[in-house]
């Protein structure tokens, strides 16, 4: 009896050949010449002075990454709801919420809520007074809360496709099972429209990342501002930022695969 | 404030321009190109959609100034001083670029077969065929994506407020802070962003119905 | 690829209408286009007024240059010096010893002490012991933020700001204890109407030469020692012939020269 290789090893080999063209893995060896010359050739002594800071800064990017999108999300499914199924007063407020965040810059929507909430401060001495003062005066409530709306809104405008997208005789069906109403959303409504909505979930996530090095302008101590200190310290311009730029690709990398992972344990298939 | 408006659009404006360009280079290398070419461009559009445009707006503006002038040094040109603007434009464009590679290759592949095959039977050109058959036909896919793209690239001068260019956003803030009104002066730029995304909206909308003049409505557009 | 180069580069010039050939006269003095007053303030239009912009103009003129104002944020300013955006400094930059390994300096046009203003109604100083447990607010790679964390990082929680005026605005909101900074600039911001109500100055900080350096002087690339000796000619011309007087006395009633 012959021994047969498992056929999902010959699947690999085969697509790693087909992957692994001449021209490639000259590519590659260009890209790692590259990489080496770079990390010979460029300054990064400053490194071990730093790194204890820069795992802090990672920390809260990630952080605030997660905290925002769970937020975010959460409020999307409301706004996407209520766009897409919700009576006139419920659906024009959210497309307007919708629109006018959408349709601003997150830097002005950050600068606002911080210096601009900040600067009416003052005027109400019954703020500083309040037991909420001790998080007012940080920087990261501010943070937290625009990136939430900013994710809200890109996300219930998704969601509100995404509801909308439900074919409608799934709703009436089990509607004719007797399910109440609230157990059609729970059950078939929201998981389906989540699916719907999965794949355009991971690049809003992206995008979302790509936002956060913004709250650096507000003081928050986050990787992106860890490099600008190197920078401004040490006058070294380069390479804190390409440093930057391969974290930030490889947390790029990871939010990908781990939506990736997620898309395919979902059982049913989306037409 | 008008004149960081208007900076502002010029930004967007340029960087669109030069981003569209890029991209409909970027979508025929990536289509019809050889296979180096095809990897590279991968590469490209992989790395500015996932390095925040913060990053890449710091690293090419300090860099990338930097590159151009001794490179013009090494082949034996006088440096030349890029200023803000044209520095923000390409910045911006470089990145929109990359998106509109993407939003340009998916229009291009929507476009049916069959009508690029009778181009090429009826003996045109490959200009001739971008220009009278590719183009016109993808146009109506694209658009839903260019518009968005378009709104992004107004927003994203915001950024540039970062590297201290007189947009809006920096004219906001140098206003606000002389002024001590943050609230008010910085409410006043949101609906000039908002205002320049509405109009924008109500223009892309006609440029839409113009663009699909003659085809069979298509149910929902993009996103 | 020639080709390709060509192209690029022509492409380049055609919508790069903006880029101007640098000549010989031409100077490009960096500053960051904050409101830093009296030194620098901007009016309605956007128009950069102050002592130092009166300076640089003065300066610029004793030494005969075509002087070009290119705003660059203050973290970008020596980057920008060492590539060649702009070819001296003249932001209020003190001389410091960490600098001087970048870049150099002119002769000092200006010396003030260091101060730190905090709200009113509490009494403190400006030693560690007083500033223990609070929120230190200082503007970005400045010699005050690198003295604050020198003198301060086991007393005080300190955060770094982008702008001064950004710190004088979270001082004022109360998200900050106090702000350290020079005190000519923190003495205008309590001039202000919203400096006036909320704060006052608590003292000056004790001196360190190393850090805190001799002044503020224009700073240029290191090989460009030509500049220097031009700049360093027209600082002491307007010392002499009286012009660094007359427009100090339109914005102080002391010279601020130091000693």
């Amino acid at each position: 009896m012959s021994v047969q290789p498992a056929p999902g090893i010959v699947d690999a080999t085969a697509r790693a050949s087909l992957w692994l063209q001449p021209h490639r893995i000259i590519l590659i060896a260009v890209a790692l010449a590259l990489f080496a010359a770079a990390a010979f050739f460029m300054r990064w002594d400053w490194i071990p002075q730093y790194y204890d800071l820069a795992l802090q800064g990672l920390w809260r990017t990630i952080w605030i990454l997660v905290v925002t999108v769970i937020l975010g999300f959460m409020l999307a499914v409301p706004l996407g709801l209520a766009q897409a199924a919700g009576p006139r007063w419920l659906a024009w407020p959210a497309q307007a919420f919708c629109t006018v965040i959408r349709g601003t810059p997150l830097l002005l929507q950050l600068w606002l809520l911080y210096y601009g909430l900040g600067s009416l401060f003052p005027q109400f001495p019954w703020i500083r007074q309040s037991e909420l003062w001790p998080y007012l005066r940080q920087a990261w409530p501010y943070a937290v809360l625009s990136l939430t709306i900013s994710y809200a809104a890109y996300e219930g405008e998704v969601m509100r496709g995404a509801f909308a997208g439900v074919p409608r005789g799934q709703l009436e069906a089990a509607r004719a099972y007797g399910m109440s109403r609230w157990k059609v959303f729970r059950r078939i409504w929201m998981p389906q429209a989540f699916f719907r909505a999965l794949p355009t979930l991971a690049g809003e996530t992206v995008l979302q990342l790509k936002a956060t090095p913004l709250v650096a302008t507000i003081t928050v101590v986050d990787i992106y501002a860890v490099a600008s200190r190197v920078r401004q310290d040490t006058f070294i311009v380069y390479e804190p930022l390409l440093l930057l730029a391969l974290i930030y690709l490889i947390i790029t990398g990871i939010i990908v695969f781990a939506f990736k992972k997620i898309e395919a344990r979902i059982p049913v298939r989306v037409a | 404030m008008l004149r960081g408006l208007f900076n502002s659009v010029q930004i967007a404006v340029g960087a669109f321009g030069i981003g569209l360009l890029i991209g409909t280079g970027g979508a025929y290398g990536k289509l019809y190109g050889g296979p180096v070419m095809r990897d590279l461009l991968e590469v490209y559009t992989t790395i500015v959609r996932a390095v925040p445009e913060l990053v890449l707006i710091l690293l090419l503006y300090f860099a990338g100034t930097d590159l151009i002038n001794r490179v013009l040094e090494a082949m034996g040109y006088a440096r030349i001083d890029v200023n803000g603007l044209v520095a923000g434009i390409w910045v911006l464009a470089f990145v929109q670029g990359a998106y509109a590679t993407e939003v340009i290759r998916g229009a291009i592949l929507s476009v049916p077969q069959g009508q690029i095959e009778a181009a090429r039977a009826y003996g045109m050109s490959p200009g001739m065929m971008l220009r009278r058959i590719t183009l016109p036909a993808m146009l109506p896919f694209a658009i839903p994506g260019l518009a968005n793209l378009w709104l992004i690239a107004t927003k994203d001068t915001a950024l540039l407020a970062i590297v201290g260019f007189n947009e809006l956003t920096q004219e906001t803030r140098t206003a606000a802070g002389q002024t001590k009104a943050y609230f008010t002066f910085f409410m006043a730029a949101g609906a000039l962003y908002l205002a320049l995304t509405l109009v924008s909206n109500v223009i892309i909308a006609r440029i839409e119905r113009w663009s699909r003049r003659g085809t069979p409505s298509v149910a929902g557009g993009g996103r | 690829m020639q080709n390709i180069l060509k192209a690029a580069a022509a492409a380049l010039i055609l919508t790069a209408s903006g880029i101007s050939f640098a000549n010989a006269e031409e100077v490009k003095i960096g500053f960051s286009p904050e409101a830093y007053p009296p030194f620098y303030s901007a009016d309605a239009s956007g128009n950069w007024t102050g002592w130092e912009v009166d300076i640089v103009n003065a300066i610029c003129e004793e030494a005969k240059f075509d002087c070009v104002m290119t705003p660059i944020p203050w973290d970008g300013l020596i980057p920008g010096l060492t590539t060649k955006k702009i070819d001296a400094i003249m932001n209020s930059m003190s001389i410091t010893a960490e600098r001087e390994k970048t870049i150099a300096f002119s002769n000092k046009y200006y010396n003030t002490p260091t101060a730190i203003v905090g709200p009113k109604g509490e009494s403190f100083g400006a030693t560690p012991e007083d500033l223990k447990g609070k929120i230190l607010g200082v503007q970005v790679s400045t010699v005050h933020s690198a003295y604050a964390k020198k003198h301060f990082t086991d007393a005080a929680e300190i955060k770094e700001y982008q702008t001064q005026d950004e710190a004088n605005q979270d001082l004022a909101a109360g998200r900050i204890d106090a702000t350290q900074a020079d005190s000519i600039a923190l003495d205008a911001f309590l001039q202000s109407d919203q400096g006036k109500e909320c704060c006052d100055l608590k003292g000056y900080v004790a001196e360190d030469l190393e850090i805190l350096g001799p002044g503020v002087g224009a700073g240029v690339r290191k090989e460009d020692t030509e500049l220097k000796e031009k700049i360093n000619a027209a600082i002491k011309a307007i010392r002499d012939n009286g012009k660094y007087d007359e427009i100090t006395k339109k914005y102080f009633d002391f010279d601020i020269y130091g000693s």
